[in-house]
């Protein structure tokens, strides 16, 4: 077998813990990523695609209203406004191209709170793909707008009452039908985890939202910002906006994770917030386990933000102390949602709330002129029956 | 480790194959297991494939997983896995029991502390799913350093390079795949053409042996005919443990016939 192209490695993260069988469909990826990095017919194609059916550049807004304190400015890298309504979209215009490049017919997903899936069906619309999409029972419930986006869209959804029934079994079931079927087939994995080589290409398919806010920062500004945030899942809209601020010193970067119900309560999905270490999904990195290794189900209102491990490079930047680590609570992250619609009049997504929430924290601290940066990585839309259920009954 | 010599040697005098069973440890209660594996000794079995119930088996089909869960759910940690392991090596001193689990569990206590447990409840080799020939290096090193045998999988789409490295680390026996996919009876084995299973043991690894889909005498004569040295079957029995685990006495009776007919057609 040939040697990898790539390290697989985020200093001692990552790799790639997959049955021997699949190790041949993940250096073929690698390879053909690699071929199309030297390729500048792919980076046009990728590029117009972002740019006449995406929606990129997305903007960058200065909130009005929100912040709490008038030392500290609150700027949202607007995801949001993406075709498909969340960062996602970028990754999977890349992957699809990179499938085509393989020839490969057909396309695999795994989706949490659907969004993922939403753009894997739009992607492979728009390129000719088959696809089908594997969704945990309990997400398929909670989700039920990006279901019938995917369906109208041509993908089908594929239930999974394994386990939990969330994006963790959706993974794992993904993993398993790939198995049998990558020779006609690619994983479209959706975030910036799981083996090598899906951690560095998801990242370098997500580097452009950190590219353009940075320039868009600095047009405004002046300066780089004194912190971004965003939040984490397995982590693909946070290294997205991280990675052009990595080797800038001045920056801080802080990830939020899901604190659930408390990360003391056991009823969270904040694995880096753990401290523990182990292999899940192809990777060893930060993941929620009992002491025998057992992995635990992870929980969070945001169904995006409902997985008990992360992507290997976040636990390598939490290690170096680069970026920190931080949760933010439901009734923390719904607050913010709410806020941010009421004094902005834009309706977030769970996910990205969990960030605005940590932003709002931050902005009522300061004590000296701040600027801070959130990735708003998606809309509110597909929460919208949820939020309105848990607000009805009062409780969380 | 000696045990698989000792196996294939005897095998070779007796010019036959292996039959080889596996069942999750613990399924689908610790006791009734127990009388589980002693049954598929008694039965004929060559070798005994073990599994370590884990919550994530994602190499695993619908019927391994079900094995999985319900020794999770009664409560079967690896500690009571190797309390059972043990129990087994006293029962029987020289059959091989080979482990099969994820990687994640060997990891948990630090990957030196599971081979010396392994090793103290008499396990002579250990597969670990998720983890390639190139991600192996250390848990083949302490395999090796316990004198246990780490196995390797040689999968359909096998190359040159990986045979050599495969038959340069692993001990004990090969582990070759059947086919793609994942474990389950659902998929029938693709048997291997004879040329694959020559150009495989050119390479003079440890015996292979043909796992997957493996689930009738006939499955395990024609694998036997094609040139490998035995025959894995996990599924099926699984199933049956799955369809009787509420009535013991006939799901040992099963058992004990399933496993002859299977070793007889060897």
């Amino acid at each position: 077998m040939s040697e990898l192209k790539l390290n697989p490695y985020f200093g001692q993260y990552g790799g790639m813990f997959v049955p021997q069988l699949l190790v041949p469909a993940l250096k073929q990826l690698e390879q053909a990523y690699v071929d199309a990095l030297e390729d500048p017919a792919f980076h046009a194609e990728f590029q117009q695609l972002l740019t006449e059916y995406a929606g990129r550049p997305t903007p960058l807004t200065l909130c009005r209203n929100i912040s709490p304190n008038p030392l500290a400015k609150i700027y949202l890298k607007r995801e949001d406004l993406l075709h498909g309504g969340a960062h996602k979209t970028n990754q999977v215009l890349g992957q699809a191209l990179l499938t085509k490049r393989m020839g490969k017919k057909e396309v695999i997903a795994e989706t949490g709170a659907g969004q993922h899936g939403v753009a894997t069906a739009l992607a492979c619309a728009l390129l000719g793909l088959k696809c089908r999409i594997y969704m945990g029972a309990k997400d398929i419930e909670r989700q039920q707008p990006n279901v019938f986006r995917m369906k109208l869209m041509g993908a089908t959804v594929i239930p999974v009452t394994s386990g939990s029934g969330t994006l963790k079994d959706a993974v794992n079931e993904a993993m398993r039908d790939w198995s049998a079927t990558y020779d006609s087939t690619h994983y479209m994995l959706g975030t910036a985890a799981g083996p090598h080589p899906f951690p560095t290409i998801v990242r370098d398919f997500q580097k452009m939202i950190g590219e353009e806010a940075k320039q868009q920062i600095l047009k405004a500004e002046g300066k780089l910002p004194d912190t971004v945030i965003a939040c984490v899942g397995g982590g693909s809209n946070a290294i997205g906006i991280f990675a052009d601020f990595i080797n800038e010193p001045g920056v801080k970067l802080i990830g939020v994770e899901p604190g659930g119900k408390g990360i003391d309560t056991h009823q969270h999905g904040a694995a880096l917030s753990t401290g523990s270490y182990g292999i899940l999904h192809g990777a060893y990195t930060a993941i929620m386990q009992t002491s025998d290794g057992q992995i635990e189900e992870s929980y969070s209102i945001s169904a995006g933000l409902d997985y008990p491990a992360v992507g290997p490079q976040h636990t390598h930047l939490q290690q170096t102390g680069r970026a920190e680590y931080v949760a933010i609570n439901d009734d923390e992250a719904l607050a913010a949602f709410q806020q941010l619609a009421k004094s902005e009049g834009i309706i977030p997504a769970l996910e990205s709330s969990h960030a605005l929430a940590y932003a709002l924290k931050l902005a009522a601290q300061a004590t000296a002129p701040t600027v801070l940066l959130v990735n708003l990585s998606g809309r509110g839309d597909k929460d919208l029956a949820h939020v309105h259920s848990v607000l009805a009954g009062g409780t969380l | 480790m000696k045990r698989y010599q000792q196996m294939f040697n005897r095998l070779n005098r007796e010019g036959r194959g292996a039959f080889v069973p596996f069942v999750t440890i613990g399924d689908p209660t610790p006791a009734l297991s127990f009388e589980i594996i002693k049954t598929l000794i008694d039965a004929g079995a060559d070798a005994l494939e073990l599994g370590i119930a884990f919550s994530d088996p994602i190499a695993d089909g619908p019927t391994i997983q079900g094995a999985n869960i319900r020794a999770l759910a009664a409560g079967v940690s690896p500690a009571i896995s190797f309390d059972i392991i043990a129990k087994i090596r006293q029962y029987h001193a020289t059959i091989p029991i080979g482990l099969l689990l994820y990687s994640n569990l060997v990891m948990a206590r630090g990957i030196d502390d599971f081979y010396v447990k392994a090793a103290a409840a008499g396990v002579d080799s250990v597969l670990i799913a998720d983890v390639p020939l190139h991600e192996s290096k250390l848990f083949r090193q302490s395999a090796v350093k316990h004198d246990i045998a780490p196995i390797f999988i040689v999968p359909p789409n096998v190359d040159d390079d990986d045979l050599r490295e495969i038959a340069s680390y692993g001990r004990g026996y090969t582990y070759l795949l059947s086919r793609a996919g994942v474990t389950g009876a659902e998929t029938v084995a693709a048997m291997p053409t004879s040329e694959l299973i020559a150009r495989i043991r050119s390479y003079n690894p440890a015996p292979p042996l043909l796992g997957f889909g493996i689930s009738t005498p006939g499955h395990v004569k024609d694998a036997i005919h094609s040139g490998a040295a035995g025959a894995i079957c996990g599924s099926a029995i699984v199933k049956l443990i799955e369809q009787h685990q509420s009535e013991p006495a006939t799901l040992l009776t099963q058992l004990k016939q399933f496993v002859s007919n299977m070793k007889a057609a060897t």
